[in-house]
C-alpha cells in the first residue's frame, strides 16, 4: 500500500515536470510572440494557456506531494528530495498566487523553467525512498520550521526571477541589449516596476524567513540544548537573513535602488540555493541528516 | 496637541535616507543626498570632522554595507571547524594541517564568532544601529505629538487627486469626510475650510521596535551570558548524577558563573530503550525512538519522568537533554585467588550506525601488574569473511567484547589527567588479544583466564547508558521577548502604509465642491484604490453609482 503510493508520487513528480515543460514552452512562444510586436500586443492566447498548463501541472505536482506525505505517514519534508519537491511546489504555488494580485504572468517562463530544472535535479540525484524520521526530526517544530522556510525560498525564488527581469530590463533602458534575442524583454514591465514588485515578495520571503531562523532555534533548543550555536546550518541562515536585510535597506538608500538592490537580492537567493544544494550535500553539522 | 512638526527634520535622519520620513514631511523641499554634499570645504575642523564621521557611520550605505560583510565574515564559520560547535574537527585539521593550522588559527579561524575582526563588524554596526534609531525615535516622537502635516504649497505633484461635487454644501460634506477619515483610523484636524489627515504612525513605530529590539537581542546576550553554564555527564544505567561541579564529565561555565548557581538535585537513569528500524533502501538500521526513564529528586520529593530527544527535562535551574546513548558492559576483573579486584559498567563509545563501539578498561590495582584492556563491543555480533567480528545490529541480540589486553605502566600516577577512553599501548606490553594467537571474545557469563596465572575477566552483564547535556542558560528569556518585538515590529512596519490626505472646499456658492488629496510614503500601488474608497464613502449612494460605471 505504502510503496504503491509512493511510487504513484514518483510517477506524479515526472508527469509534473512534464507538464511543466510544456507550459515553459506555451510561455516562450508567447515572449517570441510578443517580442516580436514590440511588446505592445496584449497577452495572448499562448499566455493564457501557459497558465492553464502551468495550473495543471501544478495540480499533478500537488498530487506528488499529497500522496508522498501519505505514504510516509508524516509531512513531507523530512530530507533534501522531500524538501525540493515541496519547495519547487510552493514557488510555482507562490507564483500562481500572485497573479492573483498583480499580473507577472511574464516571468511564468523563468518560473517554469526553474520549476523543471529544481524538480530534475531533486528527482535524479537526491530520490530517497520512504524511510522513518530519526528521533532529532521528531517533532512539530520539524512541520512548522521547515514549512516557513519552503515558503520563504518560494517567495525568494520569485523575488529573484523579477530582480533578474528588472537587470536585463534596466539594461535594455539604457540601450543595451538590443540584439534580437533580448526583443522578448519588450513584453516585460519597466525595471522600475520590476523592482517595485521583487521587493514586495522578498519582503514576504523575508518574514518568512524571520520565521524560519526563529522557529530553527527554539526546535534547536529543546532537540540539542542551546537555540543557536553557529552550526553550518545556522551560519547559512543567518548569512541569507543578513543579505536580505542589506537588500531591504538598499532599496530605501539613495544611491542603492535599481541595479545595486537587485544584485543583492540575487546574492541573497544565491546563498538560498549554496544552503540547499551545497551546504547540505558537503557540509557536515548537526544538520546533517538530510537523508542522502 | 497643537504642537508644530518639528522644523529641522534632517539632521535626526539618515542622510542618505530615500523617500525618508523628512522628504515626506516636506515634500516641497529639493532631495539631495546629503552624504554626498561635502559639508564645509575641503578643510574640515576637528568638530566637523567627527561630525562627518558620525553621518557617515549613520547613514545607510554604511548599514547596508556592514550587513553584507557580516554575511560574509560569517562564511569561513561554516567552512572551518569552529571550537565553540565541533571542537573535535579542530583536532582533527590540526593533526593533518599543522602549518596552514597555525595560520588559521592566529587569524581566529576557528572563533570565527568570537574573533575580533568579526566583532569588530558587529560591534560597529551595532554602534550604527543605535546611531540611526535614537535620532529616528526622537524624531518620530515629535512627529507622533505633532498634527498632521499642513497641506503642500503645490497640489499639482501630488499623487493623488479627487474632485466631487459636496452635495448639501460643503461644510456637511467635511463633517462627513472627517466621520469617514476618523473610522479609517486617520488622525484628522478639521478646519471651517479644510482638512488634514494622516495614517499609518504604525509604520515607523514598528521600524523602530524592529530596530531597537534587535539591540535587545544583542544587549540581553552581553548582560545575560556570563552566568550560563553547561556541562556533559554520562549516566549509565542505575547511576545518579548529583548536580553539583565534580559530577560533570566536561564543564563549560560563563565568565560570570559561580558555583552556587548549581541547584542541588539527583536524576537517577532507571531505563533507557532505544528502537530501531530496518530502513528499507539501504538496508541500514535506523533508530526511531530513544526513552530513558529516570527519576528526579529534588528537596524531599522524587519525580518519574521520561527524558527524550525534543523532551528535555527540567530540574533545579537548568535543563537535561539527551544527546547520546550506547552501551557498558559490566566487566568483572578477579585476582588468582577469585577475590574482585575490578567490578564496573565500563562505558563504549558507538563507532557506527550498528553501534559496533570501542571501550577501554584499566586496572591499576589488585593484580601483580598494572591491566588494559583495549575492548572491542558488537551488539549483535556475526563472523565476517575475513575472520573479523562485526555488528549486524543496533540491538544486542549477541553481544560481544573482545579485548587486546596488555601489562605495565598504565601512567595513572604521573600526574596528567588520562584519558578515559586512550590506552598508552605504546609503552605496555600486549598479553593476549589479536596477533597474539590468543583472542579474548567474552559473551555475557564468559569468563576468561588470563596468561601466566594473572587472573581473570568476565563479561559479567549489560547495560546502557546515556549521555545528557544539563544547561543553564539565562539568555532565553531576554531573547524570546526581543525576538517577540522584532516580529511585531516587522509585521507591523511592513505592513503598514504611510498616508495623508487633505481636504478643502473649492467650487462656488451655487455648485460647492471637495477637492481631495493624498500621497503616500514610498511606493504605494493601492494608494488611488484606497483613497477613491474614501472618497466614495462621502458621496451620495446614487453619484457613487454613476461614478463606478
Ligand atoms: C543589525 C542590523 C540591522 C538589521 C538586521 C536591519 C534590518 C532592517 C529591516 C528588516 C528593515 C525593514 C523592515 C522595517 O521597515 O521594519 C529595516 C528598515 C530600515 N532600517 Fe534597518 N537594520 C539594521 C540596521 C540599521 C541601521 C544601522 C540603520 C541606520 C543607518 C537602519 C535604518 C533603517 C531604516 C531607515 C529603515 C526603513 C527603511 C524603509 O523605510 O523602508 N537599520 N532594517
Amino acid at each position: 500500500m505504502t510503496n504503491t503510493l509512493e511510487s504513484i508520487s514518483l510517477i506524479a513528480t515526472y508527469s509534473a515536470m512534464a507538464v511543466y515543460t510544456l507550459a515553459f514552452i506555451l510561455f516562450t512562444v508567447d515572449l517570441a510572440g510578443r517580442a516580436a510586436s514590440d511588446g505592445q500586443s496584449p497577452p495572448t492566447r499562448w499566455l493564457r494557456s501557459g497558465m492553464a498548463v502551468l495550473l495543471l501541472g501544478f495540480a499533478i505536482h500537488f498530487g506528488a506531494v499529497i500522496t508522498r506525505g501519505i505514504s510516509a505517514h508524516r509531512v513531507p519534508w523530512a530530507n533534501m528530495y522531500e524538501f525540493g519537491l515541496t519547495a519547487t511546489l510552493v514557488l510555482v504555488g507562490v507564483f500562481l498566487g500572485i497573479n492573483i494580485w498583480r499580473d507577472v504572468r511574464f516571468v511564468g517562463a523563468f518560473v517554469s523553467g526553474f520549476a523543471i530544472l529544481a524538480l530534475g535535479i531533486v528527482a535524479v540525484n537526491f530520490y530517497v525512498a520512504v524511510s522513518p524520521l530519526p528521533p532529532a526530526l521528531q517533532s512539530y517544530w520539524l512541520v512548522i520550521h521547515v514549512c516557513v522556510a519552503v515558503l520563504g525560498t518560494g517567495f525568494f525564488a520569485t523575488g529573484a526571477a523579477l530582480s533578474a527581469s528588472q537587470l536585463f530590463q534596466q539594461s535594455r533602458e539604457e540601450g543595451k541589449l538590443q540584439t534580437r534575442s533580448w526583443r522578448f524583454l519588450a513584453a516585460f514591465p519597466s525595471s522600475e516596476t520590476l523592482e517595485a514588485l521583487a521587493y514586495r515578495i522578498i519582503v514576504i520571503g523575508f518574514v518568512f524567513w524571520t520565521f524560519t531562523v526563529i522557529a530553527g532555534g527554539i526546535w534547536a533548543e529543546r532537540a540539542w540544548g542551546r537555540y543557536w550555536g553557529w552550526d553550518t546550518k545556522e551560519v547559512w541562515s543567518f548569512i541569507i537573513w543578513t543579505l536580505f536585510a542589506g537588500y531591504i535597506h538598499a532599496r530605501a538608500t539613495r544611491g542603492w535602488r535599481g541595479r545595486p538592490a537587485a544584485i543583492l537580492s540575487l546574492v541573497g537567493f544565491g546563498a538560498v540555493l549554496f544552503n540547499y544544494g551545497i551546504v547540505n550535500v558537503f557540509f557536515k553539522g548537526l544538520h546533517a541528516y538530510s537523508g542522502l | 496637541m497643537a504642537s508644530r512638526r518639528p522644523s529641522d527634520p534632517a539632521s535626526l535622519q539618515p542622510v542618505d535616507l530615500a523617500d525618508s520620513t523628512s522628504d515626506f514631511d516636506s515634500p516641497d523641499a529639493p532631495r539631495k543626498n546629503r552624504l554626498d554634499a561635502p559639508i564645509s570645504g575641503p578643510k574640515l575642523g576637528p568638530l566637523e570632522f567627527v561630525r562627518w564621521v558620525w553621518r557617515v557611520l549613520t547613514s545607510m550605505r554604511t548599514a547596508i554595507i556592514l550587513l553584507v560583510l557580516v554575511a560574509f565574515a560569517s562564511i569561513p564559520g561554516s567552512l572551518v571547524p569552529q571550537r565553540s560547535s565541533d571542537p573535535n574537527g579542530v583536532i582533527v585539521f590540526r593533526d593533518a594541517n599543522p602549518e596552514l593550522f597555525q595560520f588559521y588559527e592566529s587569524i581566529q579561524l576557528f572563533d570565527t564568532f568570537t574573533s575580533v575582526w568579526f566583532s569588530a563588524i558587529y560591534l560597529l554596526l551595532f554602534i550604527s544601529l543605535i546611531g540611526c534609531i535614537v535620532p529616528r525615535t526622537l524624531y518620530h516622537w515629535r512627529i507622533l505629538l505633532a498634527e498632521p502635516a499642513a497641506e503642500p504649497a503645490s497640489w499639482v505633484r501630488l499623487p493623488f487627486r479627487r474632485r466631487e461635487p459636496a452635495v448639501g454644501g460643503t461644510a456637511a460634506s467635511l463633517d462627513l469626510a472627517e466621520a469617514v477619515l476618523r473610522s479609517a483610523h486617520y488622525r484628522v484636524v478639521r478646519n471651517d475650510t479644510s482638512i488634514r489627515a494622516e495614517f499609518g504612525y504604525l509604520r515607523e513605530t514598528g521600524n523602530l521596535v524592529f530596530h531597537v529590539a534587535l539591540v535587545g537581542v544583542l544587549a540581553t546576550l552581553a548582560v545575560t551570558g556570563g552566568y550560563g553554564w553547561s556541562g556533559q555527564r554520562v549516566i549509565i544505567e542505575g547511576q545518579t548524577f548529583t548536580n553539583q561541579l565534580a559530577s560533570f564529565d566536561s564543564f563549560h561555565p560563563g565568565s560570570w558563573f559561580s558555583e552556587q548557581q548549581l541547584e542541588p538535585y539527583g536524576v537517577t537513569l532507571q531505563s533507557f530503550t532505544a528502537e530501531y528500524t530496518q530502513d528499507a533502501v539501504n538496508d541500514a538500521w535506523m533508530p526511531i525512538d530513544f526513552t530513558a526513564k529516570v527519576s528526579v529528586a529534588e528537596g524531599d520529593a522524587t519525580r518519574e519522568v521520561v527524558l527524550k530527544v525534543n523532551e528535555p527535562l527540567a530540574a533545579g535551574n537548568s535543563q537535561m537533554y539527551l544527546l547520546g546513548n550506547g552501551y557498558a558492559p559490566v566487566i568483572t576483573v578477579r585476582d588468582p585467588q577469585g577475590t574482585v579486584v575490578f567490578d564496573q559498567p565500563v562505558v563504549f563509545l558507538s563507532q557506527d550506525s550498528n553501534l559496533t563501539s570501542i571501550g577501554v578498561v584499566k586496572v591499576p590495582d589488585g593484580l601483580s601488574e598494572q591491566l588494559g584492556m583495549q575492548g572491542f563491543f558488537y551488539p549483535s555480533a556475526v563472523d565476517l569473511d575475513s575472520g573479523a567480528l562485526s555488528s549486524n545490529n543496533p540491538e544486542p541480540t549477541n553481544p560481544t567484547v573482545t579485548f587486546n589486553i596488555y601489562t605495565g605502566d598504565l601512567g595513572l600516577d604521573s600526574g596528567v589527567t588520562a584519558n578515559v577512553f586512550q590506552l598508552p599501548v605504546e609503552s605496555l606490553t600486549q598479553i593476549t588479544g589479536r596477533h597474539t594467537g590468543n583472542d579474548v571474545m567474552l559473551t555475557p557469563g564468559d569468563v576468561f583466564e588470563l596468561p601466566g596465572g594473572l587472573g581473570s575477566i568476565e563479561f559479567t552483564s549489560l547495560r546502557r547508558f546515556i549521555g545528557v547535556e544539563i544547561r543553564h542558560d539565562p539568555t532565553q528569556m531576554g531573547v524570546a521577548i526581543s525576538l517577540f518585538f522584532v516580529v511585531a515590529g516587522l509585521l507591523a512596519s511592513l505592513g503598514t502604509r504611510r498616508r495623508r490626505v487633505w481636504i478643502r472646499a473649492r467650487g462656488t456658492a451655487r455648485t460647492p465642491e471637495l477637492e481631495w488629496g493624498g500621497m503616500s510614503r514610498g511606493d504605494d500601488p493601492r494608494l488611488d484604490a484606497s483613497l477613491d474608497r474614501l472618497v466614495e464613502k462621502t458621496l451620495p449612494p446614487s453619484a457613487a453609482k454613476i461614478r463606478g460605471k
